[in-house]
C-alpha cells in the first residue's frame, strides 16, 4: 500500500500560501465558515461548564439555620464558685443528606456566682482562627491551643494575644424548671467585631 | 536571528496595539503561533468531509465528561453508606444537579454510538493500513478504556441496577481461569461489595482509566497528525484546510450531539408542560434507582443497552455453566478482539479489506441483533396479544403444562397439540417478558418511594438510606405481605377489578381496610360475614359468629340499624381510624354496645367489661398496632383465637432457642402498612 498523503506537515501549507487572497467571495465564505465553527463549538460547551458551575455554586445558597436556644445543663451542675465549666452543646445538625438527631455540635463554658442563678456562657471557639479554647487549670485562665492566645476567666483578652477580641459571650437564659439554656451562635473570626455568621 | 528580526522572517506581520504587541511577546516567549498554526492548517486531501467528523466528536465527548465528571467529583462521595445519598443530592437538591448528571449519563452513551461510528468509518476506509496499524491498535485499545469507564461508572450511584449489574460484570471476571478469583477481589476490593468496591470503582471511574485514556489519546492525536488525515478514495475534490473547512463540520456534529443529549434530558419536561404538569427538575434526566440492597431480589437488572448484547449472547451458552460462560465472556469476545487487532494486516491480503469491512459489519449486526432479541424477550408482553393465547393458556392452568395430559384434553388431535403446544412456548416467553415489566414498576415505584423518604425533614439517617428503607412500612409491608400472610390472606380493594377471583382464591379474611368502619361494616353483613372476604373460607365459617351475623344482627327489633351504626363507629375508634361523620356521634353508645353482656360482650371481652378471655377475640384496642401485632405474633393466645385458631402461624413466637419466622420489626412493619401508617409528604 502506498502512502498517498503521508506525512503532509503542516508547516509546508500556510493559509497565506492560498490563491483566496484574489477571490473576496471565498474570503468571504471562509470567513463565514470561521464564524460559524467558533459559534457552534461555543455552543456546544456551553451546557457542561454552565451546568457544572451551576451545581458547583449550590452552596452559596444554603444559609444556617436560624440559632436557637437549647438547653445545655442543669443549673445545679453548674457550682456556683465563679469558675467555668465545660459542657457540651446537643443538638440536632443536618450534614447535606444526612441528618444526625441530638449530636454534641460544640462546646461552651458556663459559669456563674455564689448564690447567682445567672449564668456566664463563653464559646470555646476561638475568636481567632476558630480552635477550640482550653481552660487551664494550673495558670487559671483560658488558652488557645493553636496561636496561644489567652483569655481570662472573664473571656476578657490577655495582651500579647493573636486574638482580634474577647471570647464570644453567648445569650443565656434560665428557664423555670432550671435547664440552662444557650443561645448557639457562631461569629465571624478573625476580626475585631463580634458579627454572627451567616 | 533577533526576534523580530525572525518574526519578520517567518512572514509575520509586526502588530500595533496592546493586545498585539501582547500576542507578539507571548509568541516570542512561547512560540505558540506556530503549535495553533499547526493544530489548524493541516491539509485535509480532498477536502473536509462528514465521515471524519467522528473523531473529534469523539474528542468533545470526551472532554465533556471531564468537564461535568470534575463537577460531579465536587458533590459525590463514594462509600456504601453515602454513594446513592450522594448522588440522590446531586440529582434532587443541588441547583442544576440534575442537568450535570443528565449531560454526563447520556454523553457517556452518545460516547458509545460514536466509537462504533468511528471505528466504522475507519474499516470501511481501509484507514488502519500502513503507515497507521499502530495508530488503529491505540484506537482499539482506548475504545476498551472507555467502555471500562462506562462499566465502572455504572455502580458508581449504588442503586439496585448499578449494584446487580455490577454483580454480574465482576462474577464473569471471576470465571477467567487461573487470575479470576484474585482478579475479582483485587477489583471488588476485597471478599465483599461495600465500600472498598465503590472507591475502587471510583478510582478507576476518575483516575486510572481517564488518565490513561489521556496518554493513549495524546499518542492517537500525535499519530493521527504525523500520517495525516486519511482521505476517502477516490479524490475528486480539491483539497482544502482543516481550519475552519473541517473544524465547521466538526463543531456542527459536537453542536448536533449536545443538542441531542438536551433533547432527551429536556424532553419530559416539554412533555410534562405541554399536558399542564408540574416539572420536578430531579425527575429529568439520569436514572436513579432505589439504594442497593444485597437482601433484596431485583428481577429488573440488567447492563445499560450497549452490554445488552453480551447479556444475550452469554444466554446462548445457558446450560453450559461456567464452561459457557467462559467461553461467551471472554473467549468469543476474546477473539473478535483478536481478529479486529490484525485487521491492519489482514488487510494487505487480497480479499483482506473486504474481509475486514465484513467482519466489522457483520459483527454490527450480530451485536443489533442480540440487543433486538434481548429487547424482544423483555418487551415482547407490550405487543403479543394476549387473549390469543387464551385457549392455551387455560389449556396450560389445566393440564399443569403436562404433554401427555394435553394430548388426552384435546382426544389426540395431533395438529392441534403442536399448535398449542407451540403457543405455551409463546405464553411462557410473554409471561416472563410480565415478569420483568412488573419487576421494572416495582423498581421504579422503589426508587420513588426512597428518593420521598429522602427529603423527610429528618433527613437521611447515618446508617444510610438502606436503613430508612428498611424501616419503611410502604416499602416493605407489601414484600413482608405477600411472603407471610399472602398465601391465605388477601389484601385487595373489594372496589377493585380483579377483587372477586383474587378473594375467593383466598383462604382467610381480606385485609384490606383491616380496622376500618368499612371492613366493619362487612363483616356485620349477613350477605357478606360467610364469605371470602371473611370467614367463608375458613373453620370459622360456621362459628359463632357467623350466626351471630346471621341471626342476631339481623333481628331489626334487638339490633336496630342505629346500633349496628354505633357499633361500627366503636371498632373503627378502636382501631384509631378515621369514624366517618355521619356516625361519628354513636362511638360512645356503640361502646356500651360493644360491652354489653346480652350484646357483644356476651363473648367478646372489651375495656374491663368482665367477660372472660377466650371464648372470643379481646375486642380491647381491636385492630389498633399493639393488638395487630399481638395477634401477628401468637393468634393462640388467650387474648385472640385461642385454641380456636384456624391455620394461622405464631409468627413472633418459636421454641426456646429457634428464631421465630418473622422478627418483632417485620412484625412491626406488617401492622404499620395494613394500618396505613407510613411516612407521607407535606403537600405543597
Ligand atoms: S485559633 Fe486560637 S489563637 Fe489562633
Amino acid at each position: 500500500m502506498a502512502r498517498p498523503h503521508g506525512n503532509n506537515s503542516a508547516a509546508s501549507v500556510r493559509p497565506d500560501d492560498r490563491s483566496r487572497g484574489a477571490d473576496p467571495l471565498a474570503a468571504r465564505r471562509e470567513f463565514m465558515a470561521k464564524v460559524v465553527a467558533l459559534a457552534c463549538g461555543g455552543l456546544a460547551t456551553i451546557p457542561p461548564v454552565v451546568a457544572g458551575l451551576w451545581a458547583f455554586l449550590d452552596p452559596l445558597r444554603r444559609t444556617r439555620g436560624a440559632a436557637s436556644f437549647l438547653s445545655v445543663a442543669d443549673l445545679a451542675a453548674i457550682p456556683d464558685d465563679g469558675l467555668p465549666r465545660q459542657f457540651p452543646v446537643i443538638a440536632d445538625r443536618v450534614d447535606a443528606w444526612t441528618g444526625f438527631a441530638a449530636e454534641p455540635v460544640g462546646a461552651v463554658y458556663l459559669s456563674r456566682e455564689q448564690g447567682s442563678r445567672e449564668v456566664r456562657a463563653l464559646s470555646a471557639t476561638c475568636p481567632h482562627a476558630g480552635c477550640f479554647i482550653d481552660l487551664e487549670k494550673a495558670t487559671q485562665c483560658f488558652r488557645c491551643p493553636c496561636h496561644n492566645s489567652s483569655f481570662t476567666l472573664d473571656g476578657n483578652i490577655v495582651n500579647p494575644s493573636p486574638s482580634p477580641r474577647a471570647m464570644d459571650e453567648l445569650e443565656c437564659r434560665v428557664g423555670g424548671n432550671g435547664q440552662v439554656e444557650v443561645k448557639w451562635q457562631k461569629y465571624r473570626a478573625g476580626i475585631a467585631e463580634k458579627v454572627v455568621q451567616g | 536571528m533577533s526576534r523580530p528580526a525572525a518574526r519578520a522572517a517567518s512572514g509575520q506581520p509586526s502588530r500595533k496595539g496592546v493586545f498585539g504587541r501582547l500576542a507578539d511577546f507571548l509568541d516570542d516567549r512561547t512560540g505558540y503561533r506556530a503549535v495553533v498554526h499547526e493544530a489548524l492548517y493541516e491539509r485535509v486531501p480532498g477536502g473536509a468531509r462528514w465521515r471524519y467528523v467522528w473523531g473529534s466528536t469523539l474528542v468533545f465527548a470526551f472532554m465533556t465528561q471531564v468537564i461535568t465528571g470534575l463537577f460531579l467529583w465536587a458533590n459525590y462521595s463514594p462509600s456504601a453508606q453515602t454513594a446513592w445519598e450522594s448522588v440522590y443530592y446531586i440529582q434532587h437538591e443541588v441547583a442544576g444537579g440534575w442537568l450535570l448528571r443528565g449531560i454526563h449519563h447520556f454523553m457517556a452513551q452518545a460516547m458509545v454510538v460514536l466509537l462504533a461510528l468511528h471505528l466504522l468509518q475507519v474499516v470501511i476506509d481501509g484507514a488502519y493500513r500502513a503507515p497507521r496499524e499502530v495508530n488503529f491498535w491505540l484506537g482499539l485499545v482506548l475504545m476498551m478504556l472507555v467502555l471500562g469507564m462506562a462499566l465502572t461508572g455504572y455502580l458508581l450511584p449504588w442503586d439496585q441496577k448499578g449494584y446487580w449489574a455490577t454483580i454480574v460484570a465482576t462474577n464473569l471476571a471471576g470465571i477467567v481461569p487461573f487470575a479470576g478469583p484474585s482478579l475479582q477481589q483485587l477489583v471488588i476490593g476485597g471478599p465483599e461489595y461495600g465500600h472498598h468496591t465503590l472507591t475502587r470503582f471510583f478510582a478507576l471511574h476518575a483516575g486510572f482509566l481517564p488518565a490513561t485514556l489521556v496518554m493513549f489519546l495524546v499518542v492517537h492525536l500525535a499519530l493521527f497528525r504525523k500520517h495525516g488525515l486519511h482521505a476517502k478514495r477516490p479524490i475528486t475534490k480539491p483539497d482544502a484546510m482543516f481550519w475552519p473547512d473541517q473544524v465547521l463540520k466538526d463543531a456542527v456534529a459536537m453542536l448536533a450531539v449536545m443538542a441531542v443529549i438536551l433533547g432527551v434530558i429536556l424532553m419530559p419536561a416539554l412533555r410534562a408542560m405541554l399536558a399542564g404538569e408540574v416539572v420536578h427538575l430531579g425527575h429529568l434526566g439520569a436514572e436513579l434507582g432505589a439504594p442497593a440492597d444485597p437482601s433484596l431480589p431485583y428481577a429488573a437488572a440488567r447492563p445499560e443497552w450497549y452490554f445488552l448484547f453480551l447479556f444475550q449472547f452469554l444466554k446462548v451458552f445457558e446450560g453450559w455453566g461456567a464452561t459457557g460462560e467462559f467461553f461467551g465472556a471472554i473467549v468469543v469476545p476474546g477473539l473478535i478482539m483478536t481478529v479486529m487487532a490484525l485487521m491492519p494486516i489482514v488487510g494487505n491480503w487480497r480479499l483482506g479489506h473486504r474481509f475486514n469491512v465484513a467482519f466489522t459489519l457483520a459483527i454490527l449486526a450480530g451485536v443489533g441483533l442480540l440487543t433486538a432479541m434481548a429487547l424482544n424477550e423483555d418487551y415482547s408482553a407490550l405487543w403479543v396479544n394476549r387473549a390469543s393465547l387464551a385457549e392455551a393458556e387455560k389449556l396450560h392452568d389445566q393440564t399443569g403444562g403436562d404433554a401427555a395430559k394435553l394430548v388426552a384434553a384435546l382426544g389426540g388431535d395431533n395438529a392441534k397439540v403442536a399448535a398449542i403446544k407451540r403457543q405455551w412456548k409463546t405464553l411462557e416467553k410473554v409471561r416472563r417478558s410480565q415478569a420483568y415489566l412488573d419487576a421494572v414498576k416495582l423498581a421504579e415505584a422503589d426508587a420513588a418511594r426512597a428518593v420521598e423518604l429522602a427529603g423527610r425533614p429528618e433527613r437521611i439517617p447515618p446508617a444510610g438510606m438502606l436503613e430508612l428503607v428498611r424501616r419503611d412500612p410502604l416499602s416493605q409491608g407489601p414484600r413482608l405481605f405477600a411472603q407471610h400472610c399472602g398465601s391465605c390472606h388477601a389484601h385487595v380493594d373489594p372496589l377493585a377489578p380483579d377483587a372477586e377471583v383474587v378473594i375467593a382464591k383466598s383462604s382467610a379474611a381480606n385485609l384490606h381496610g383491616f380496622g376500618s368502619a368499612d371492613w366493619m361494616r362487612g363483616l356485620l353483613d349477613a350477605n357478606q360475614v360467610a364469605g371470602p372476604a371473611y370467614f367463608g373460607n375458613t373453620a370459622h365459617k360456621e362459628g359463632d359468629m357467623v350466626s351471630f351475623v346471621r341471626d342476631d344482627l339481623t333481628d331489626e327489633a334487638t339490633w336496630p340499624k342505629g346500633d349496628i351504626d354505633a357499633v361500627v363507629a366503636a371498632m373503627a375508634a378502636e382501631a384509631g381510624r378515621p369514624v366517618p361523620q355521619e356516625i361519628a356521634g354513636l362511638v360512645d353508645k356503640g361502646r356500651e354496645l360493644v360491652a354489653a353482656s346480652d350484646r357483644c360482650g356476651g363473648c367478646h371481652a372489651f375495656r374491663g367489661n368482665g367477660t372472660d378471655l377466650g371464648a372470643a377475640p379481646d375486642l380491647t384496642g381491636w385492630g389498633g398496632r399493639d393488638w395487630l401485632v399481638g395477634i401477628i405474633t401468637d393468634p393462640t393466645h388467650e387474648r385472640f383465637y385461642g385454641d380456636q385458631n384456624d391455620r394461622m402461624p405464631s409468627f413472633g413466637k418459636a421454641a426456646e432457642g429457634a428464631i421465630p419466622p418473622l422478627s418483632r420489626e417485620q412484625i412491626d412493619l406488617i401492622a404499620d402498612w395494613l394500618r396505613g401508617e407510613w411516612y407521607r409528604p407535606a403537600q405543597h
